[in-house]
């Protein structure tokens, strides 16, 4: 099924672990960390550590709603990327997040979101963000993204560096 | 830095009083990460994000990533909550839908929350975030917060 052009899953990682880094600088700053990629099926999983400065209960350490919304719509955005047979720019057309229980202060957050749709112009997602179980998560989010708007994508900013991500999307007919 | 949510409480009220929200902001790790401030104008709390390149989502447009806006509303209607009830509580997010409009360009945004219904278990505030004097909507949001112990419930 899946296009010969498609790169193997392990290089798709290595190229989105740069891209969704250096490309994004907020998710530098938040310290995210692409995990895991599925090209072609449309998922992905990245984890968010544990940081002070990430806290918004100071009597607690619990971690801010805010970073985790982060984490999603990120988690989400390289979902739909994956989706994707050739890179195009995205972009969060909304999102809904339910906050199910707070992060346990000290641990990482893992987000893994799925696209479950791709038409010409939007993409679906569903995600759930969760420390070691995704079957007691966190939050749980569904968010819908636009296709092909202005600007580059990640992929194309990656481009500019080594190692290009051609077909990341891959394998989707 | 730890802050126990009793000073939070007593540091909402003093806010309240002398509208000064810096010593609530900075108890907050998350929202000096942010650059978030909280600013009365004309008798309106306004919450505002001050620009930083870290805040950045798309480095070629340049736009902000659509979380800072999230957090931003999420925290402006937080705040507004705090402002408003008679008696401080901290609102727990239940959860939050954001409505992205146009991309945040790279400077300063503002959110106005406004509380559509304070219920004695449950708040539902909208907030929406602009960058420019005519209050151009660049995203929105819909909260749900649970406030558990208001005691000036009805």
């Amino acid at each position: 099924m899946s296009a010969p052009t498609s790169p193997p899953k392990a290089q798709v990682l290595a190229v989105m672990t740069q891209a969704f880094r250096d490309g994004v600088p907020h998710n530098a700053a938040l310290g995210l960390e692409m995990v895991d990629v599925g090209p072609g099926e449309g998922y992905a999983t990245m984890r968010l550590p544990y940081a002070e400065a990430l806290v918004g209960d100071p009597a607690t350490g619990v971690l801010h709603g805010g970073a985790i919304s982060s984490l999603i719509d990120a988690t989400c955005g390289a979902a739909v990327f994956m989706k994707l047979t050739r890179p195009l720019a995205i972009a969060t057309l909304d999102l809904r997040i339910d906050y199910l229980k707070p992060a346990t202060p000290g641990l990482d957050v893992f987000a893994r979101a799925d696209t479950i749709k791709l038409t010409r112009n939007v993409g679906f997602v569903r995600a759930l963000a969760y420390h070691d179980d995704p079957g007691d998560p966190i939050a749980a989010a569904t968010g819908t993204f636009m296709i092909g708007t202005k600007g580059t994508s990640v992929a194309q900013r990656a481009n500019r560096a080594p190692r290009a991500p051609e077909g990341t999307g891959g394998g989707t007919p | 830095m730890t802050v126990s949510h009793a000073e939070l409480v007593s540091r909402v009220e003093r806010a309240r009083r002398d509208g000064d929200w810096t010593p609530v902001t900075d108890a907050i790790p998350y929202a000096r990460f942010l650059g978030l401030a909280v600013e009365m104008r004309d008798g309106e709390l306004l919450t505002r994000m001050r620009f930083s390149p870290p805040l950045v989502g798309n480095a070629s447009i340049p736009a902000l990533h659509g979380g800072t806006l999230a957090a931003l509303l999420e925290c402006a209607s937080i705040f507004q909550l705090l402002a408003e009830m008679e008696t401080v509580v901290l609102p727990k997010t239940i959860n939050v839908t954001i409505d992205y409009m146009r991309s945040g360009r790279a400077v300063d945004t503002f959110a106005k929350a406004t509380i559509a219904r304070l219920g004695r278990r449950v708040a539902s505030v909208h907030a929406v975030a602009f960058q420019d004097e005519q209050r151009t909507g660049v995203a929105s949001a819909t909260g749900h917060f649970l406030v558990l112990g208001r005691d000036d419930a009805p």
